[in-house]
Parts: C-alpha cells; structure tokens; sequence
C-alpha cells in the first residue's frame, strides 16, 4: 500500500550559482513585467492601451525636444543612484538622498540669493561645489549618529529628508522668499552667471550631464579597481571578514554616506543652477527616492546603472506625456515606479533561488 | 548472522556533478555499534542525511527492520525509530532541558521530567531536567540531545562526530553510555575519523573513500594504522620532528589580562598570561566555549583593548592591545581564523579577490587601484604551494571545500612571512592527508624561526605540533606546561577544571 498524501507545496531553494545570463536579463524581464501589468491596469481603468504605449514608450525617443528632456531628467537620477549605490553595496543604506538633495539645492542657491548682482564665470562651479558640501554635511548628520550611537542609518536619513524639506518650506515662506514674487514660496530668479552653461544648444540640457557621465565612470573605476572600493565591498558581504582583515568599520560607514551625500547634493545643485534657475518647493520631487529603485534596477553596478536611470527618466518623461495625451491619472507613474520595483525583486530572487515543489507530508511504508 | 536492522544497497547521491555516494552498501546489525570511517569529504554526512530522510538518494534501495523503506523527511525517520544526534546541537539555551524536550516530545513536564531523570540514571546520561541549557557543559547538552532522541524509543541511533567536542575523560563516559544502549537493544551509527576511539568501541566499521566503500571490516582485528591506509588510500606520512631550539625573542606577550566584553553571552577572561617566542609553537588547549573565540578576537586586533587595559599585549616588542587588526599586521601579525566563510575569507568573491583581503600589503597594488595581475601571481602561488583543489583563480572562495578554503588561508597567511603567526583550529573540517601536511608546514616554520601560536581542540595535535601547552577553562589560562614532559590526561583534568591554578608548578621555568 502506497499512499500520497498531502499537497504539494513550493519551497524556494538557493541555487548554487547565480548564473550571468539570468543575472543580465532580470532587470529587463523586470521592466517587461511591470509594463505588461500596468498596461493590464491602464485597459481596466478604460484607457486605450496602445496609446498609452505610445505616449510613454514611444514619444520621448520620437523628437529630440522630448529626447533631451529624457536627458535631463538622467542627469539627477544617475547622479544620485551612483552614489547611492556605493553605500548599497557596502550595506549601508542611505535612504534620506532626497534630504541630502534638497540640502543641496539650498547650499547652492545661498549665492544667487545673497549676492544677487554678483557676476563672473565662478559663480556656478562655486554653486556646484557648495551644493555638494550641503548634501554631505547633511549625510554626515546620519554618519555621526550611526558610528556614535549605532542608530540605523534607514530611519535617520529617511527623517531628516522631512526635516529637510520643511527647512525648505521655512526658507522659501520666510527669509528667502523673493519681495516681487507676489508671496509665491520661491526665491529670487538667480542671475545669468548662476545657471550652468547649455551643452546642446536649443535644449536644457547642460553641462552637468557630463559632470555627471565623467562621475559614472568614476565610480566605475572606484568600485571595480580601487582597494577603497573593494574594503567597502568586503564589508557588505561579508563584515566580519572586514573586521579580521582590519577595514574601519565606522570609516566605511562615514565613507558610504559622504559619498552619497556629496552626490545627491551635487545633483540639487544642478537642478537649482539648471532648469529651474531659482529655488522652489518643486525641486522635491522624488529623484532621491526614485534614484534607490535606479541604484538597485542597475544592479548597484555603475554601468547597469547608467541604463536603468535612463529607464526611469523614459518613465517621467512618458508618464508626463500620457497623463496629457492619454488621461492618466498622476498616480499612474508612481504605480508603475513601485511596481517595477516589486518584479525586479522578485526577478532578482529568482535569480539567487529556485523553486521547488516538495511533498508536503511524506509516503508511508509500502 | 541475524537479519540486519538496516540494510542499503547500491545507493547513490550527487549533488550536480559531485558525487557524494556512489554505490554504497551498509548493512548495520541489531544490537551493534557499527562506525562509519572516512576523511573529511569521503560522504559520511551525506550519507547519515540519506539514512535519516535529510535527503533522499538517486538511486539504490534501502531496507529497514525487512521492510523497504524511503523516506521524505526527518520526521518519518523518527517515527521508523531512527534518531540523529548532529556534531552541531540544537537547543535552545535560554529554556530549560524538560522544555526543549517538550518541543519535539508530546507530554506533560512533570512526566518527562520523570522519565529524563529515569533515563539518565539507566545509560549514565545524567543531567537536571530543570537547569537552563546555556548553563550546561558542552557534554551536558549532547546528553540532552541524546535523551531527546531516546524518548522517542529509537532502534537506531545516528552520532554524527560525538566525541570532537568532548575532553577525554567525558568521552569515556559516552563511550559507556553507548555500550549500555547498545546492550539495551539500540544500535548505533558512529561517525568518526578518529581511528582509536572506533578501535576501541566499534563491532564492525565500514570505511568510506571518495564516496565509495574502501571496506567493511571489525575494527578490533585491524591496527590504527591498517585502517588509516584504507581510509586515506596511502600510507601516513611520519609526523615531522621539531628541532630543539634555543629559545628566541618574545614576539608575543600577553601579562595579566583581565576582559570582560560588552556580550552578556560572552566568556570573561581573567587573569590570561602567556608568551609565545620566535622559534617555539605555544598550543592553547581546551573545549571551545571555554573563552578561546573571545581570547582570539583579543589577539587579533578584532576586539581592541581600550587605553585603560594598555600594556597588556605586546607584539614585538610593541604595546599592541590597543592597535586594530590592521596596524597588528603591520608589526609582523598573521592569523588564520576558526571560521574560514565570511570571516576568513568573503564568500561571494573570487580566490584573488580574496587574497587581496591581508595580502594587499604585498605590493598588490598599485596607486591605491588593485594590480590585478601580481593578485593573480600571488593567488596561484598559493593554490599550487598549498594544494588547493579548485578550478582555478577566479573560483568563488565559496564554492570551495572547507578543507581547501583552510589550506588557502594558511597559504595565503604564511605567504605573509610573519613574524608571529596565529593559527586557530589548524585542522577543523582538513581530511587526513591535508592535516598532517599543514601540521608539517607549521613545525618547518617554526624550526626556521617562526613564533606561532595555535588554539586547538584536538589534543593528539596539540601534542604533535606544540612545545608548550597552556589550558583555558571558564576564561582561564593554566600555566605553560612542556609537552615532553606531560601526558594527555593531564591535559584533560585541565580541560574539565579539575586542576585548579594553585595547584600548577611553573614547568615552563624548570624545563
């Protein structure tokens, strides 16, 4: 007598190797997923998909104006997401690069406001410089508390991106708020010499995209080749070998953050002394946040990342579209931001481990 | 002869393209106490894991008590009366016995409370049903797992490495436990690779080479030797001789030190003296739990002593106990760790990657960027040098062996050429042939003038290698004693505390 009894039931089961293929095409088998899911969202809510498509994926690669729009929202994100990344991989997670961006956007914008009439070629790179001091003076808050205290690293930095953004409020409703400005909560327009020079005329494209492209490459070299990378690296995966090799826990730590810091701020600067040419609540948009799903959807590899944060930016620019084109609703992007993020998850788990259908309960003797 | 309790033929298991078993046969006798011998690696543990419903094998048939028989899960193997006691316990240590028991053993407290007292005064397995599990010696809590097993009236017992954890005079007294079960109508399966406990307790052994059965044979009618060539496939090589040395200067120093860490669970040190010159090997002895993974850290520079408890270690001459593990180094400090995955090495990354770890000062790099082809050099260096078995350089240190991965951070350790060289557990989890060569490296290393300390359970290797031993018991270290002029037992007493301090002639001064 045999019996079965019992259902069976799905374990998953760690997989020996991570094989590179399945490593390769999570992330786009990811982006495919959550297209076809949101799709299927768009045709319940009674919005034609195809035009959707159209206007999300299609029409920003269909005229440069668009194009470069696409561009200019990488800038940032990649910007972010490559320092981000840096603290990812040495599992610190800064989650607070929107506090550390709008930190320095501030810092930045200190000069157009304090000394409107000033002129001369050195403003910008000054704006620049100073905004990444304001987002790693920012991170340096978490760093401190961390290496002090041991206090986790996610909550503070996440909470001082509140306490960031009502520092913004209280700027631009008090101190910094422009006299001719008819009590909108903006500073003054900065001048000509703040703004960042145009690299492709016709457009806003401007030069910190290359900045930013030459700090990718950068942080190429630093993660793959150089041994700081690599202690931080050792000390992600595996801490206590950091530990025995004599890597400073702490240093790594404060390392991690300040990098990241200097990145997000880097990245608010540019926008205040770019697009916007003055400092507005509008700079908080999300790109700190937006950026970690980046970092993680390029693999925290520098390369992958560039990819993935032009992916995101497709996904602004498209979702601005549809929501003119298509009705979608404002929320749709965000949807579809989250979703994407839930299936490169589970597509990464996968990668790592398999599925396996076991007996539930066993076979009892013949 | 009777109809056997348990009976495989044929059977087989591979993981991928490893084979672990192949074609094993294994008849096991009621009322016998059968040994499984083989090297670390030859498929032991696989085995025991087929047998117990771990696993289940790729091929061949299993018989039990006449009956065929497979099983899905540990669970049934219980309920067939096969029981397990693995090297690694599992119990809770802030619960009591009577309550981990009664995780797994329906019934009230009281009535097994009652029977665990019952069964320890039948097999000598005594132990308080009432006292918390994180205040019992380590043979305490295998007598826990063994009575855990017991309850559920068991037919065969599996005992999975019993005695590695044990000092000498408690394994005498598992020994006669084990004969009582055995005359109690339980038969045992013994895992081992020490060749004079099986000789000294086993009926029948079968032996165990590269997944493959070597030989069935009554271990009483074979010498230690005999079954050495059947379990390695060769003959032993001679222990290397230590050459007398005249002793040299202190490179290692450690006076008085008192430590209490932060961890509630950790083991305070107290009172820890000990000097470890250039050309001699010190050997600290003792059960692990005994404060030795505290005392390493200390040693390491992983734990750093504040500016309070300054000169208490020195390094060369050099106050060190304050320094991290790095600046240690940086003074001539090298230090193989008793785990090798995650702390040794970093699993995830590749052999050369690895060596970068400690070995970056060998000029590995260049401009503060890793030189890519000298870790390369270095990293085949150490895998030929030291024998790694491994596909090559780029190898995930993961994916090897934990007795490759220990020859490739003893290599990559002595290819530092320091001047003090700290080696704990040399050997854990090293099959025969790998131990003894890493046991001769040691002792030419230190014939050339090395100063190497070495933290180990194992006292026949202990006494193999060291010229001095001290024992460390409850967080404190005996005094040195020669290794010439002591004998194991000695030893032993030291290990379960029956010595106490006072009692100790400073030997190391007479010799």
């Amino acid at each position: 007598m045999s019996t079965l009894s019992g259902a069976f039931l799905p374990t998953l089961v760690r997989r020996e190797h991570a094989s590179l293929a399945a490593t390769l095409l999570a992330p786009p088998i990811a982006l495919a997923a959550a297209t076809v899911v949101n799709l299927g969202l768009y045709v319940l809510m009674g919005r034609d998909p195809v035009a959707v498509v159209y206007a999300m994926l299609l029409e920003p690669f269909l005229s440069w104006a668009s194009f470069s729009e696409v561009l200019l929202k990488t800038g940032p994100l990649l910007l972010i997401a490559q320092g981000l990344a840096i603290g990812f991989r040495a599992k610190v997670f800064n989650i607070g690069a929107e506090g550390q961006f709008i930190l320095g956007a501030i810092f930045a914008s200190a000069i157009p406001v304090w000394f409107p009439q000033a002129t001369g070629q050195w403003i910008w790179p000054a704006m620049l410089l100073l905004g990444t001091l304001g987002g790693a003076l920012w991170a340096s808050l978490t760093a401190f508390w961390r290496v002090r205290l041991n206090a986790n690293e996610i909550l503070v930095s996440l909470m001082l991106s509140l306490v960031a953004a009502q520092f913004l409020n209280y700027l631009l409703l008090g101190p910094w708020k422009d006299p001719d400005g008819f009590n909108f909560p903006q500073s003054v327009m900065f001048q000509y010499d703040a703004m960042v020079p145009i690299l492709i005329s016709g457009t806003r494209v401007n030069v910190s995209l290359l900045l930013t492209i030459a700090l990718s490459i950068a942080a190429w070299i630093f993660m793959q080749r150089s041994f700081i990378g690599y202690k931080l690296q050792v000390g992600g995966l595996a801490p206590r070998a950091a530990s025995y090799a004599g890597f400073n826990e702490g240093w790594a730590i404060w390392l991690s953050l300040l990098i990241g810091g200097c990145a997000a701020g880097l990245a608010g600067a540019a926008e205040v002394a770019g697009p916007l040419g003055q400092l507005q609540r509008s700079i908080s948009t999300g790109y700190g946040y937006a950026a970690i799903i980046v970092a993680y959807l390029g693999g925290l590899h520098p390369i992958g990342i560039v990819v993935s944060a032009l992916c995101m930016a497709v996904l602004y620019i498209g979702g601005d579209n549809a929501m003119v084109s298509a009705s979608l609703p404002i929320a749709a992007v965000r949807v579809f931001q989250g979703s994407l993020l839930l299936a490169y998850l589970v597509a990464v788990a996968f990668v790592r481990y398999r599925l396996e259908w076991r007996r539930a309960a066993c076979r009892s003797q013949p | 002869m009777t109809a056997p309790l348990l009976s495989l033929r044929g059977i087989s298991k591979s993981y991928g393209q490893i084979t672990a078993n192949q074609d094993v046969d294994l008849d096991v006798a009621p009322q016998s106490i059968h040994a499984i011998l083989g090297e670390n690696g030859a498929g032991k543990s696989t085995l025991m894991k087929l047998v117990y419903g771990v696993e289940q094998p790729d091929g061949g048939s299993v018989v039990w008590d006449g009956q065929p028989l497979s099983l899905a899960s540990p669970a049934e193997a219980r309920r067939q009366g096969i029981g397990m006691v693995f090297q690694h316990f599992s119990l809770f240590e802030t619960l009591t016995v009577v309550e981990n028991i009664q995780l797994v053993v329906p019934g009230r407290k009281a009535d097994l409370t009652q029977r665990i007292r019952t069964l320890g005064r039948d097999f000598g397995l005594e132990v308080d049903p009432l006292a918390h599990v994180h205040a019992l010696s380590v043979g305490e809590r295998q007598r826990v797992e063994i009575i855990r097993c017991l309850m559920t009236n068991p037919k065969l017992l599996i005992l999975d490495e019993p005695t590695s954890v044990l000092p000498p005079q408690s394994v005498d007294k598992l020994f006669d436990t084990l004969r009582r079960l055995r005359d109690g109508g339980v038969s045992i399966l013994f895992i081992s690779h020490k060749l004079e406990e099986i000789r000294s307790i086993c009926d029948r052994a079968t032996i165990l080479r590269g997944g493959r059965v070597t030989g069935h044979v009554d271990p009483r009618e074979h010498d230690a030797h005999d079954l050495a060539r059947m379990m390695i496939g060769r003959d032993m090589p001679e222990p290397m001789p230590a050459l007398p040395q005249s002793s040299g200067e202190k490179r290692l120093e450690i006076i008085g030190l008192d430590y209490r860490s932060d961890d509630p669970f950790a083991m305070p040190l107290s009172d820890i003296s000990l000097t470890v010159r250039a050309g001699e090997i010190l050997g600290i002895a003792g059960i692990s739990g005994n404060g030795q993974s505290e005392l390493a850290a200390l040693i390491s520079g992983e734990t750093i002593l504040p500016r309070a408890l300054r000169d208490r270690i020195f390094m060369m001459g050099q106050d060190a106990g304050t320094l991290d593990a790095a600046a240690r180094r940086q003074l001539g400090f090298a230090f193989v760790p008793e785990d090798r995955l995650g702390r040794g090495v970093v699993p995830e990354m590749s052999l050369v990657l690895n060596s970068l770890l400690t070995a970056h000062s060998l000029k590995l790099l260049s401009h503060g960027l890793i030189d890519k082809a000298k870790a390369t050099a270095f990293t085949n260096a150490c895998i030929g040098q030291y024998d790694v078995r491994t596909p090559g350089p780029d190898a995930v240190a993961g994916s090897l062996s934990g007795g490759n991965l220990q020859k490739f951070i003893i290599g990559r350790e002595i290819m530092l050429s320091p001047k003090l060289l700290f080696v704990a557990q040399p050997t854990w989890g090293v099959d025969v042939g790998a131990a003894s060569a890493i046991r001769r490296r040691l002792i030419t290393l230190r014939n050339e003038g090395m100063a190497i300390l070495v933290i180990s359970e194992e006292l026949e290797e202990l006494f193999e290698l060291c010229d001095f031993i001290q024992v460390l018991h409850h967080g404190r270290l005996s005094l040195p004693l020669v290794t010439r002029h002591t004998r194991p037992e000695e030893i032993g007493r030291y290990m379960i505390g029956a010595h106490t301090p006072s009692q100790t002639a400073d030997q190391k001064a007479l010799a």
